[in-house]
């Protein structure tokens, strides 16, 4: 079948020694098992993890999560109410409101951490394993690859989640709170982030193969 | 040779960013710039200047992290009545008003895990540079750690932010942020590009012997 023959080609794309990146050591690559990890003799960092999730499935998460990501974004993540007033809050409300209160600093923060760079990732992880499904190098390949290895760290949703639910204990003790579909979306997204958290994106290099994009149809 | 052979001794170099094995360039090119064949990242056999540019970094955020915590974070006002709020008596409001697990949880997130960086990458940094071999695999234990949690101390900037952008009730009730908060972020970010600039691999390095 089609199928196995990638698979053959990308068995033999893999290469044979691994270098932890935690301490410099060389190992050979042995072939893992579904849901094994491969640690470092020397130091006890992971080095290589199989998840045993198909690119397809991997593909329909993300996905997944660009649609939830836009609901958390979108819709208002509490409500306030006092004596019958009642105000609500988005991500967007919260970045404008630190601009302009003399918190630009913090408002860059939250826009990058919290929307450009979650999105950011999401939309280039959807791109790559777009092509990936055949095998192939999405346009953009190598540059996108080495942007989403930068993103890395900067992504920080679920520390947003749980200071959503900090706010929401410390209004309680002044104010009526009502939570908003946009916390359960963001409750969903930290689950779905953590999902794709574990992932090893470093496959994709071994997995996919130069193509000419010119003669691509 | 030893039975597990380090990428340098081997002439190798292993790219950062995507795992690439490459042949670390001869002697005779000195300091120029090799790059990685597979995604083009800058090779590095140690990252540059690893030492100099941490301390740097954790020093800058030390000084950060001070204003941070004697400066009040989030100023609330009701009624007239107002309030300024530092790190710490947040974690104390939400101890005596109902949530010690919440405040235990704050308390870690804006006070340990901010103390156990500079603490942490400081005792790195300094028993690196002498070649320690002691406890190697617990200080490599301990980065991992630092660079796994690291983030999470801008719980309390988040907190703020949606705390300003909820409680808005024209003269009644109002919470606005103050000028901690934004060197608390600072420090945050700060300390994470510190672990970033550290190479663990310097853990390693040094005398071989005195391990195991
Ligand atoms: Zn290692
Ligand atoms: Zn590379």
């Amino acid at each position: 079948m089609e199928a196995s023959s990638r698979d053959i080609a990308a068995a033999a794309a893999t290469p044979a020694l691994l270098i932890c990146e935690q301490c410099d050591t060389v190992h050979s690559r042995r072939p893992l098992a579904k849901g094994e990890v491969a640690e470092c003799a020397r130091c006890g960092a992971v080095l290589e993890r199989c998840r045993g999730m198909s690119t397809d499935a991997t593909l329909a998460l993300v996905l997944t999560a660009l649609v939830v990501f836009a609901q958390a974004t979108l819709w208002p993540i509490v409500t306030l109410g006092l004596n019958g007033q009642y105000v609500a809050a988005t991500l967007w409300d919260m970045i404008r409101l630190m601009w302009f209160d003399h918190s630009q600093v913090v408002a860059v923060l939250a826009a990058a951490t919290l929307f450009v760079f979650p999105l950011a990732k999401t939309l280039i992880l959807g791109w790559l394993l777009l092509y990936a499904r055949s095998g192939r190098r999405a346009p953009g390949f190598r540059t996108l690859m080495v942007g989403l290895h930068h993103l890395g760290p900067w992504t920080m949703s679920e520390v947003f989640v749980l200071g959503a639910l900090v706010s929401i204990v410390k209004a309680h003790l002044y104010f009526d709170v009502i939570p908003d579909p946009g916390i359960y979306a963001y409750a969903a997204l930290m689950l779905l982030i953590t999902l794709f958290a574990g992932m090893d994106l470093t496959r994709l290099w071994d997995e996919t193969r130069e193509e000419n994009v010119e003669a691509a149809p | 040779m030893n039975a597990l052979p380090r990428a340098d001794a081997l002439g190798l170099i292993g790219c950062h960013v995507c795992g690439q094995v490459c042949r670390a360039a001869g002697d005779e090119e000195g300091d120029g710039v090799q790059s990685c064949p597979r995604c083009g990242s800058t090779l590095h056999r140690r990252k540059p200047a690893a030492y100099a540019r941490t301390w740097a970094l954790l020093i800058a955020a030390f000084l950060m992290y001070i204003p941070a915590n004697v400066l009040p974070i989030m100023r609330t006002a009701s009624l007239g009545d107002i309030d300024d709020n530092t790190i710490l008596s947040g974690v104390v409001e939400l101890w005596v008003k109902g949530s010690p697990g919440l405040a235990v949880i704050v308390f870690c997130a804006s006070i340990m895990v901010p103390m156990l960086k500079f603490l942490a990458l400081g005792t790195l940094l300094i028993s690196c540079r002498r070649g320690s071999g002691w406890a190697r695999r617990q200080r490599a234990k301990l980065y991992r750690l630092v660079e796994l949690i690291g983030y999470w101390s801008m719980l309390d900037v988040f907190v703020v932010a949606l705390l300003t952008a909820l409680v808005r009730f024209g003269y009644f009730s109002l919470v606005e942020p103050l000028p901690g908060v934004v060197y608390f972020g600072l420090t945050v970010v700060l300390t994470m590009f510190a672990s970033m600039c550290f190479d663990p691999r310097l853990i390693w390095d040094g005398k071989e012997d005195s391990d195991d």
